[in-house]
């Protein structure tokens, strides 16, 4: 079968996802390192300042100090590089689950668009409502819940995407590219705006933390996540375009 | 892991049970991984908040709700 040289098995795959997201983790770690460090030492100086004020407001646990400022500082890229590789490994489960339905062999392209909808689905949905946190921004008494709400609504950007993708194939392959486009636009902007309106919202940024600095640091970290999925996507299209060349090459030419 | 494998001609490897079993340990496990990065309490990963400190800058900066 011609077909076993066109498609990797399955671990050849999951190796390409977790090398794109490791290297593309650690690049996001650089872009935070470099755009957003500085914005949490200062949240951190706000936070601190706040609560020796007031020592018998909810002590907050960042300064008994497991891990100092600089172990935390190297333990970002740690974090950013492990949360991408696990998020290439799952990119790379969804390319293969999904290569059923692919016809022909663009690995390029649809690792690509499934790294594009991972970032609007899991990344900007979600941030849109639940935008992120510095430091000393928060009730620690609804961690809980804006955990579960925001994984919730990680999900639900998933939906939202996935809508999208049912929106445009519904309309058929011979309807206008305009048409295919505004479905998928619907079933998008319907699941995202429902799912706005039916999470709760939270406001529990102090009235006194700098507007500036809260714009800098969600700023830098929306760019840490579009450098990770951009990384992943490139990453993983330009190693699975490198496979499948390599692959090409050992078979018999039968194209 | 695969030693019975190689005798079986390799054929498209989507759709069997060997490969669904792989694809779901596999989730799991980076699923687990993702956990322990962005959400460990000390809970799961038995460190106490080591964890959840050490990871604490890439936390915020990915954008996961910390404290
Ligand atoms: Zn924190």
């Amino acid at each position: 079968m011609p077909l076993t040289t066109t498609t990797p098995p399955f671990v050849a795959v999951l190796v390409r996802g977790l090398l794109a997201g490791l290297i593309a983790g650690l690049l996001a770690g650089v872009f935070a390192y470099v755009a957003g460090e500085r914005h949490v030492e200062a949240a951190i100086a706000i936070e601190e300042a706040s609560t020796h004020a007031e020592p018998a407001a909810g002590a907050h646990d960042h300064e008994d100090a497991l891990v100092s400022r600089t172990g935390q500082r190297g333990g970002l890229f740690l974090a950013t590089g492990l949360f991408g590789a696990a998020m290439g490994g799952l990119l790379a489960t969804a390319y293969v689950l999904l290569s059923r339905r692919r016809r022909g062999d663009d690995d390029g392209r649809s690792g690509l668009l499934l790294a594009g909808a991972a970032l609007l689905g899991a990344v900007i949905v979600p941030f849109l409502k639940y935008p992120a946190n510095p430091p000393a921004v928060g009730d620690p008494a609804t961690i809980n819940q804006r955990t579960v709400t925001y994984l919730l609504m990680v999900v639900l950007g998933l939906v939202a995407v996935w809508a999208g993708s049912l929106g445009y194939r519904s309309v058929g392959a011979q309807a206008p590219t305009w048409l295919r486009a505004a479905a998928a636009v619907g079933g998008f902007l319907l699941v995202t705006a429902v799912s706005y309106v039916v999470m709760p919202s939270f406001q529990e940024v102090p009235a006194d933390f700098p507007a500036t600095l809260l714009w800098n640091f969600r700023l830098a970290s929306l760019g840490t996540q579009v450098v990770l999925w951009t990384g992943i996507g490139l990453l993983f299209a330009a190693l699975m375009h490198h496979e499948r060349r390599r692959r090409a090459g050992t078979a018999l030419p039968s194209t | 892991m695969s030693s019975s494998a190689s005798s079986q001609p390799v054929v498209h490897p989507v759709g069997s049970a060997r490969l669904l079993w792989t694809v779901l340990a596999t989730v799991a496990v980076l699923t687990l991984l993702a956990y322990l990065v962005a959400f460990d309490q000390g809970a799961v990963s038995r460190s106490g908040m080591y964890l959840h400190e050490l990871m604490h800058d890439g936390r915020h900066l990915l954008g996961v709700p910390c404290h």
